[in-house]
């Protein structure tokens, strides 16, 4: 594996074929282990557990509100009927026991039912959308501030775009999900509880029709979800599918036409249009005409519950007979029936998308963090540099030693040199210097001081790190500068800036120190950015610096002037540079000659030839080919 | 940006039929209450007019109001199936026409949108135009018709007593006006913060390393904290405010019911014996009141989608409607029997559009035949785009490209393409086996000797024949399996594998090691006799090189060879000294 494969990467990869696209509607994701996930996912909740509680009690509430209003007005009607057939003015209404309103006042309690259910309604969401956006905000906050204990190992295995996903996506997933899955819940299944009660209790005939085309109807939903996804999955591959090539062609579109590929691009394309038409036809069809299925059996239940009420309204038997505004009644709650289970069904989908976000955030959550920190850690007083590597060997994978058996003692002050081929690993070093990865055996130890035995922040204060990939975020150039040091004045920034020879241009620019770089720094030259980043370590000032020299991007002038600054850096203080230039090869005290992960050869510059051995090759391949 | 429902064209008569279909369906729905009015009326004999109460009736009643609701379940089905059609048929004529446009982009089209900003359009976009058409096909029939029928409807049952429905219908949209009053202009607000949350993330994400070099782990927290805070609170107030819409609805409707309950009974129901507003018509009139409440809600519904399924619409016809800078002339100069290869520039200027200095100026140079050409120059001089105009990714401002003579404006861009080899500074590959990246062109030696050749003076021969599968490996999307020297070599074997007449290197030896740079040369120096022009930064790369130019801020301040500059140009012995006393070993 070379450097740039274990460095994390930028790419927004994503492994699945149907990660890069968008997600066909509804499509469901299952999660693997949905009832840890949901258990996880409960004892987040607990600091909210008496929201929850209020809110499930205020859902109760509301559906018991929700199911007298009907019936209310049936009576209402009822009365109307009677009167009406009777040729007489309406009387009071019975209500229950000895319950007795006039029209009015039943009308104007009727009123007030409903008001009441819509406000406990409304107050059951509104708790609980406090609660989901405070669930969501510290979930953010957890997972960013993890981002950052994670052990750069962790990063090694996954993609850059999967990781991104978890804490922007999935959260956002939870975010929408959540407070209309659990309102959902509280309010169909106190509904349903209360409209079959309540149905029952009027008249146990029409109740039974209604439940059994409910269940029909559930039955129905349950056969169509099945059905489409198959669909659903088969129209998410082909997202997929479309967005990796469509990436690709578009990304690159000066290859593709040069080499007259479109042709052959196009029928790709071509070949995956289709297959998406497929299979969105069949998906959308299905998923369409659910509700309408649904609502037909709805509207079948409705006139079942004319035809069969009328009947027993005009029965004589007074065990079966009903009201005539009972017959209203019983339309409403069949919709009232039928709502909630939609719902339910619904959320059973919608809890299954909740829980696949949350499994993804929970793993990152749960990973190992960089080892704790021990109680009894040493830091260095007067730092000077002196450096021992004493048989140090390591390993990115178990199997494959990269270092092995490592020794090297760095005087304060020195400059250490790594060289090698492209790809061999130079970065490594650095790696383990700082405690991005633990050694395997043998020792670091920095002033007679085990790098172990020291908290890794105090260790990675000791060096000023400058890298390749140049590392700049939205903010002023001085906010950029000033990164890592603290409550640095504007003088001391600038004064970094000219030391880094970066003054001059940061004054051309509009705003000067203000000027607000975008997201990378993509608004200034790459060597500019180069040189912030070269500031930001002048600025830190820190005992020990780790240098990557390579500008190859960069126009000589600008060279020219990092390469002052940089020299400008080390000066005074021990340096490990991986460097590119002859110059500060032929200067440095050691060089450490590095192939495929290990270092095969140090000494200094002459020495090294003398030896003529890997380095005295690598050196001298510069001279031919002329 | 209307015109984006010419590509509904092609359906129109689905269309129809969708929309005669749903109007069909609409009315059917809407007979429902009238039914149960008659059943109650005449089946049951709650009337004025003495009608005896008839089981007959009943049934009778009842299998028409089956049957309405069998015709009306099997239209919902074949308009159903008819919309997803339409709905997937515009979207893939879409993507198509949309794919193809940016095909014919040359680079100034694709720099002015962004290929990030190109590839939503071409899947999101698109896929949202296609899930609100989906629905609006259905619904702008549907909800207006199911509204004003059942106003209809209902004014027929009772006209004075209809006026209830008018108030609350107003009461409705009131509410519904004030509550996206309040809330619509934060959305944008709400999409900006997601945006910043993102970016944070990614920030550090990329940045891991300097992260904990710095130990700034506080100082991330803090920049995501704000963003976080901030996204909590407005959506807090959004969805509180929302929130209230179907709780409302539902109140309006209720109270709506009982109170044409209660002004029926009061003033309108005659208790009398005497002709007068039924019971039966009143059960009808407060379905259909209900059924408005319910229409007016989705029509609302449908007003939130449309403006955002015209945002979507407008950044797909930008794509479609942007004009192309450059087009293959209308009657092309065929090329040569024999094309030799040699490129003439002159008084070549090129300024970007929106610059105010030129990028290039006065570019007056020959490159003969089978000779290699190298540019050299600092950053910003201007190398890259003088490599591009040749390819004609960017058209000149002033000045002509020629090519044996020919200009490159009067060429068929395939024909120009064809005498090409390119090899852009970073490495490009697609997704396929290796063999499909090195063949990559459409040159007509496809076969494997060809490519076993290429991959050789490429230097990647031994790398690909050292894995499992050798030519059938398969490279991920980006070619992000294979490490970025890799990638170069296998886009410097593409272009070998095209055998063209000329070869254009940007910059493509800079992320090979020194030495496998040196051995490219060496064959590619031995085994290719084509015209070559190389920009390079190294000035060993191009020292043997036959002619050398050198530019300075867009001009041209030398050429010549290598000792010729070393004597006489200022800006090259600059360069030269600078690298030669810091030669790059890694």
């Amino acid at each position: 594996m070379t450097d740039k494969q274990k460095n994390t990467s930028q790419r927004t990869q994503r492994n699945v074929p149907f990660g890069g696209g968008p997600r066909g509607m509804n499509y469901l994701e299952k999660s693997r282990d949905f009832k840890g996930t949901m258990k996880k996912l409960g004892a987040y909740l607990k600091p909210f557990y008496i929201q929850i509680i209020a809110s499930a009690f205020f859902a109760v509430a509301a559906s018991l509100l929700t199911v007298l209003g009907p019936w209310l007005l049936g009576l209402i009607t009822s009365e109307i009927s009677n009167a009406f057939i009777g040729t007489r003015p309406i009387g009071t209404i019975h209500l229950i026991g000895s319950l007795n309103f006039s029209l009015g006042t039943l009308a104007l309690i009727t009123i007030g039912v409903h008001f009441l259910g819509a406000f406990f309604n409304y107050i059951q969401a509104f708790l609980l959308i406090g609660m989901t956006q405070s669930l969501t905000y510290s979930m953010r906050r957890d997972l960013s501030s993890k981002l950052n204990k994670l052990p750069l190992k962790f990063y090694d295995d996954q993609s850059f775009g999967d990781v991104l996903g978890r804490v922007t996506n999935d959260v956002e997933t939870i975010n929408g999900t959540l407070t209309q899955s659990l309102s959902e819940i509280f309010r169909a299944v106190a509904l349903l509880t209360f409209v079959i009660t309540m149905m029952f209790i009027l008249s146990p005939i029409l109740a039974g029709v209604v439940l059994f085309m409910t269940l029909l109807s559930f039955l129905v939903a349950r056969q169509f979800v099945k059905l489409s996804q198959g669909y659903f999955r088969k129209q998410a591959y082909s997202y997929g599918e479309l967005n990796g090539h469509i990436e690709e062609t578009y990304s690159g579109h000066s290859v593709v036409k040069v080499f007259n590929h479109q042709a052959k691009s196009f029928t790709e394309f071509d070949r995956i249009n289709n297959d998406l038409y497929q299979s969105s036809v069949k998906s959308q069809f299905i998923s369409g005409i659910m509700f309408p299925v649904q609502f037909f059996i709805g509207n079948l239940s409705y006139i079942l519950v004319a035809a069969i009420g009328a009947l027993l309204y005009l029965s004589d038997n007074p065990l079966i007979t009903i009201q005539v505004g009972i017959i209203l009644t019983f339309i409403q709650y069949t919709r009232q029936v039928n709502q909630p289970i939609q719902s339910i069904g619904n959320i059973a989908n919608v809890l299954q998308s909740t829980a696949a976000a949350s499994e993804r955030i929970f793993e990152l959550l749960g990973a190992d963090e960089e080892t704790a920190e021990r109680e009894d850690l040493k830091t260095i007083a007067n730092v000077k540099g002196h450096v021992v590597f004493k048989d140090v060997h390591f390993g990115y994978n178990k199997d494959v030693k990269v270092i092995k058996g490592f020794n090297a003692e760095i005087k304060p002050g020195q400059k250490v040199a790594i060289v090698g081929p492209t790809g061999a690993g130079k970065t490594t070093l650095v790696n383990l210097l700082m405690r991005f990865y633990e050694i395997d055996s043998g020792s670091i130890k920095i002033d007679g001081v085990d790098i172990r035995d020291m908290k890794r922040a105090d260790l990675r204060s000791l060096f000023g790190m400058v890298l390749q990939d140049t590392w700049l975020f939205e903010g002023t150039i001085f906010e950029n500068i000033s990164y890592g040091s603290t409550n640095r004045q504007r003088d001391e920034v600038v004064a970094a800036a000219k030391s880094a020879q970066t003054h001059y241009f940061i004054e051309a620019l509009p705003g000067t120190y203000d000027f607000i770089l975008n997201e990378n720094g993509t608004n200034i030259s790459q060597g500019q950015r180069q040189l912030i980043t070269i500031s930001r370590a002048m600025l830190a000032d820190r005992p020990m610096l780790i240098l990557d020299e390579a500008t190859s991007s960069v126009d000589t002038r600008t060279e020219f002037l990092i390469q002052e600054a940089m020299q400008r850096l080390m000066q005074d203080r021990t340096s490990f540079v991986i460097a590119h230039r002859l110059s500060t090869i032929k200067d440095a005290d050691v060089i450490f000659v590095i192939n495929e992960g290990n270092i095969v050869e140090q000494g200094n510059h002459e020495g090294l030839l003398k030896q003529n051995g890997f380095y005295s090759k690598l050196y001298y391949s510069q001279f031919e080919g002329n | 940006m209307k015109n984006i429902f010419r590509f509904l064209k092609p359906y129109r008569v689905g269309v129809i039929i969708v929309f005669v279909l749903v109007a069909l369906r609409a009315v059917l729905d809407l007979l429902l209450p009238t039914l149960l009015n008659d059943m109650i009326s005449k089946g049951l004999g709650i009337s004025s007019t003495s009608v005896e109460p008839s089981i007959r009736m009943i049934w009778f009643i009842a299998s028409i109001m089956i049957a309405v609701i069998l015709i009306s379940i099997i239209v919902t089905i074949v308009s159903g199936y008819l919309e997803s059609k339409i709905a997937a048929g515009f979207a893939l004529d879409l993507r198509k026409a949309v794919y193809q446009k940016i095909e014919q982009f040359s680079m100034r089209e694709m720099d002015h949108f962004t290929t990030s900003s190109l590839i939503t359009r071409t899947t999101n976009d698109i896929q949202q135009l296609q899930s609100y058409l989906n629905m609006l096909l259905r619904m702008i029939i549907l909800q207006p018709i199911l509204a004003i029928g059942a106003i209809a409807f209902s004014i027929a049952q009772q006209p004075t007593l209809s006026l209830v429905l008018t108030a609350s219908v107003i009461a409705l949209l009131i509410m519904l006006g004030i509550i996206f009053a309040l809330t619509i202009p934060k959305f944008q607000i709400m999409q900006k913060l997601v945006d910043r949350l993102n970016l944070v993330t990614r920030e550090n994400l990329s940045g891991l390393r300097v992260v904990r070099a710095y130990n700034t782990q506080e100082y991330q927290a803090q920049r995501i904290d704000e963003a976080a805070l901030e996204s909590k609170k407005l959506n807090i107030f959004v969805n509180r405010i929302t929130g209230l819409m179907w709780p409302i609805m539902n109140l309006i409707m209720g109270a709506t019911g009982i109170i044409l309950a209660y002004l029926a009974a009061k003033y309108f129901i005659k208790f009398d014996g005497s002709p007068s507003f039924e019971p039966g018509e009143l059960f009808a009139l407060i379905q259909y009141a209900m059924r408005t409440i319910m229409s007016f809600m989705f029509l609302t519904m449908i007003f939130i989608m449309i403006p955002r399924a015209r945002v979507s619409a407008i950044r797909i016809m930008e794509v479609l409607d942007m004009d192309v800078e450059i087009e293959d002339p209308i009657d092309p100069v065929p090329l040569l029997e024999k094309m030799k290869g040699e490129i003439t520039f002159e008084n070549v200027t090129f300024i970007y559009p929106n610059a105010n200095a030129p990028v290039l100026s006065n570019i007056s140079f020959t490159v003969k035949a089978g000779k290699t050409t190298a540019i050299i120059g600092s950053t910003g001089s201007g190398k890259s785009t003088l490599i591009n105009l040749i390819p004609r990714f960017y058209e000149i401002t002033e000045g002509s490209i020629a090519i044996d003579g020919i200009d490159i404006k009067t060429i068929a861009q395939n024909d120009l393409y064809s005498l090409l080899g390119y090899v852009p500074q970073k490495g490009i590959l697609f997704s396929g086996t290796i063999r499909e990246n090195i063949l990559f062109s459409d040159s007509e030696d496809q076969s494997d000797e060809n490519m076993i050749k290429a991959a050789e003076i490429a230097q990647a021969k031994n790398f690909i024949e050292s894995l499992d599968d050798k030519y059938d490996y398969h490279i991920a999307q980006g070619g992000a399996n294979v490490s970025g020297g890799q990638r170069q070599r296998f886009s410097i074997a593409r272009a070998i594998a095209k055998n063209p007449l000329i070869y254009l290197f940007d910059d493509s030896f800079s992320a090979l090691d020194y030495e496998t740079d040196r051995n490219l040369r060496r064959m590619l120096n031995r085994h290719v006799t084509a015209t070559k022009i190389i920009v390079a930064q190294r000035i060993n790369t191009i020292r043997n090189a036959d002619q050398i130019i050198v530019l300075d801020h867009g001009k041209m301040v030398g050429i010549g060879t290598h000792d010729e500059l070393m004597n006489t140009c200022g800006v090259y012995q600059e360069i030269a000294k600078s690298q030669l006393s810091k030669e790059e070993l890694a």
